[in-house]
């Protein structure tokens, strides 16, 4: 009870003209920051947290610079599905997923189904990890100090064994794009000896790796772009959507089709958001993985399923929250945004950790009122812009297919500042056009290079300190992981013996 | 579309021996320490830097073969496939979408990004999509302009101008 009231309480400051003003600021300009591909939440956090200490002196506490920030976070969590959905771009790493089934609703002329879907269910997820957050932090952030190295790989075994769902009936193809995804997030330094590794013909380029994004855009940039253009001969409008009041209401009666992926989604993304080094990237895979593998028709996932746009949306939103957790409870960022969030707090004068909820109520619930009052607010916005984003897709295919190659350009570079990746994007473009044409199924390998940074250094440490491989099925929590990891990976196999058997 | 599956496989399969390869190179400033000596465990159990990627690779270079079998075998619908990779279509596409991207590419270098995504806009949309000249210089004006004012403006980063350089200081001091 005591926790209702301070929320109220907390509501009530978020809800003040200054705080709330902020919060819609705050969104509208995350929203556009995050439909740009190549810049993501923490782009947008970054880039205005120098605008929070002119808050800060006008409002003169911490809680209004906060609430603005972490409008800007929402904003861009929503944001990255619209050039997903709307260009078959990832706006950001966060929303890749959304692309796998996002793209073709939106080539089916479903586009603002798509979008409507990603809104809403980014707005469950978010308010799931809001309500998860509110009641539960303190016992939460201990749980997820459970995880040891063995857990986080044991996990990460189970998200590739889902991968091989992802893929086509072709299982050799599934399994190369999965481990070429991890081979290729080993490229760079050894993370653990220091050393320089893969360092492909000497080209100083690769020494500080092959970066997520480059990947990412690469695929679904320029690679889906060529394939789209070769397979509907430069005919494709992208879609014909009327918009009116009656399109719209049946877009929204269609959320019905999304509720399992929704669910599935914001509680996962929840509690991977929580795990340190994991973040809302690989709780959006995982969600779109996991609700794959839960759902009736998974052969509908890749060509259109609601369910595959609306698991990724409520897992990044839900981890979004999810990573803030450790940042407040334990001083621990959970994701690179909130470490700038992070930075923020210290600078404005809190000291994130612990003793943060008894020292610091004045700001703590005003920021957790903020999150449900700043996740409202993105809603709104969002809907209400969705009709400007698919005017985008009415373009002639021959307008917006230069438009994409150049935003996919000039986002490579907007995120890293660097030359060599924009010509490595567009090589990637042309080799994951070629996969794709060849049907080696790209999505399980841009999933596993999101998690081979995670899972080699959990391998690694895992057996430098107890030196066996058989602490995965000893550990109480890794060995039920680890366990179900490796039935789902020979499941294909089990199935075709008894195929074979049966006849 | 049969010959293309069986010359990708062929190609990958070879750049997962290479990765087999790279994986397994000694440190540089370590001469003494031969290749291959850091894909297992050293004596104190610690697994080496080439772990990771060489058994990655190895088994990457398995599902090639097991690929090269199903071709073998034609199991894999691409394995099966009479069609062409790419039909004339495909083919000038691919041609025309290249070249554009590759020039775009060079004349960063040159003419910064606001110049090439100008001159790659008019190429494409005009010439490639066949548009009017209306069409054409009002989508490639405004991409680079709008380009200019979110980028360098209001985010602050600010994309290679190349010899273009000295047109947009006057932009610095009125908008910086």
């Amino acid at each position: 009870m005591e926790i209702v009231s301070a929320l109220f309480d907390g509501i009530y400051v978020a809800l003040e003209p200054v705080n709330l003003g902020l919060a819609i600021i705050g969104v509208v300009v995350g929203l556009f920051v995050g439909a740009m591909p190549g810049l993501g939440s923490v782009n947008g956090v970054a880039i205005l947290l120098p605008f929070t200490f002119v808050i800060q002196n006008f409002t003169g506490g911490a809680t209004s610079p906060m609430i603005f920030l972490a409008a800007v976070y929402y904003g861009a969590m929503y944001g990255g599905a619209i050039s997903s959905i709307a260009l078959g771009i990832p706006g950001a790493s966060t929303a890749v997923a959304t692309t796998f089934d996002g793209r073709p609703l939106a080539l089916k002329g479903k586009a603002h189904v798509a979008l409507m879907t990603a809104a809403i269910a980014s707005f469950v997820g978010a308010t799931v990890a809001n309500i998860l957050f509110t009641g539960f932090a303190p016992v939460l952030a201990s749980v997820a100090l459970n995880f040891g190295n063995p857990e986080i790989f044991a996990l990460m075994l189970l998200a590739f064994a889902t991968f091989a769902g992802l893929g086509g009936d072709d299982f050799p193809k599934t399994i190369f794009s999965i481990c070429f995804g991890l081979a290729l997030s080993a490229v760079g330094f050894d993370i653990i000896s220091g050393e320089p590794r893969l360092i492909f013909f000497d080209i100083q380029g690769f020494s500080h790796g092959i970066r997520f994004l480059v990947l990412a855009i690469g695929i679904y940039g320029i690679g889906e772009m060529l394939w789209t253009i070769n397979a509907s001969k430069n005919k494709t409008t992208m879609t014909s959507v009327e918009i009116n009041f009656q399109s719209m209401t049946a877009a929204l009666l269609r959320f019905k089709e999304a509720l399992k992926g929704t669910t599935i989604g914001s509680f996962l993304g929840f509690f991977i958001g929580i795990l340190p080094a994991a973040g809302a990237t690989p709780a959006s895979l995982m969600g779109y993985g996991i609700t794959k593998m839960a759902s009736r028709n998974p052969e509908q996932f890749g060509k259109g399923a609601l369910d595959g746009v609306a698991a990724p949306e409520a897992a990044n939103n839900s981890a979004s929250t999810g990573a803030m957790l450790p940042m407040m409870t334990l001083g621990i960022p959970g994701s690179p945004t909130t470490a700038v969030l992070l930075a923020g707090m210290v600078i404005w004068g809190l000291d994130p950790g612990p003793l943060l909820f008894s020292e610091q109520p004045d700001f703590v619930w005003p920021l957790i009122g903020s999150f449900y009052v700043s996740n409202l607010v993105a809603l709104i916005v969002n809907l209400a812009f969705i009709p400007i984003f698919l005017w985008m897709l009415r373009m002639p295919f021959t307008i917006l297919s230069p438009i994409i190659f150049v935003l996919s350009l000039v986002g490579t570079y907007a995120a890293y500042m660097n030359m060599f990746d924009v010509w490595l994007m567009v090589l990637v473009g042309f080799g994951g056009f070629f996969m794709r044409m060849l049907d080696y199924p790209v999505a399980p390998a841009v999933l596993a290079i999101v998690l081979g940074p995670i899972a080699e250094p959990a391998l690694r440490q895992t057996l430098m300190q107890y030196e066996t491989f058989t602490i995965f099925f000893t550990r109480p929590i890794a060995a039920p992981i680890t366990i179900a990891a490796i039935i789902l990976i020979l499941l294909p196999g089990l199935k075709f013996l008894l195929k074979k058997i049966n006849k | 579309m049969r010959r293309a599956e069986i010359i990708t496989a062929l190609i990958l399969g070879l750049f997962s021996l290479y990765f087999m390869w790279k994986s397994g190179e000694p440190p540089s400033w370590n001469p003494d320490v031969g290749r291959f000596n850091n894909i297992g465990f050293d004596d104190s159990g610690t697994p080496g830097g080439g772990f990771w990627p060489f058994w990655l690779g190895m088994i990457m270079f398995g599902c090639c073969l097991w690929i090269g079998v199903n071709w073998f075998l034609k199991k894999s619908p691409a394995s099966k496939s009479t069609e062409p990779f790419l039909d004339e279509f495909g083919k000038k596409n691919l041609f025309a979408v290249s070249f554009g991207l590759l020039s775009f590419l060079i004349l960063i270098h040159v003419i910064g990004f606001y110049g090439a995504i100008l001159v790659f806009l008019i190429y494409y949309i005009r010439f490639v999509g066949r548009h009017s000249w209306s069409a054409t210089l009002g989508i490639s004006l405004a991409i680079p302009i709008l380009g200019f004012f979110f980028f360098d403006v209001a985010m602050r980063i600010v994309l290679p101008k190349g010899y273009s350089e000295p047109l947009f200081i006057p932009l610095y001091d009125l908008f910086l």
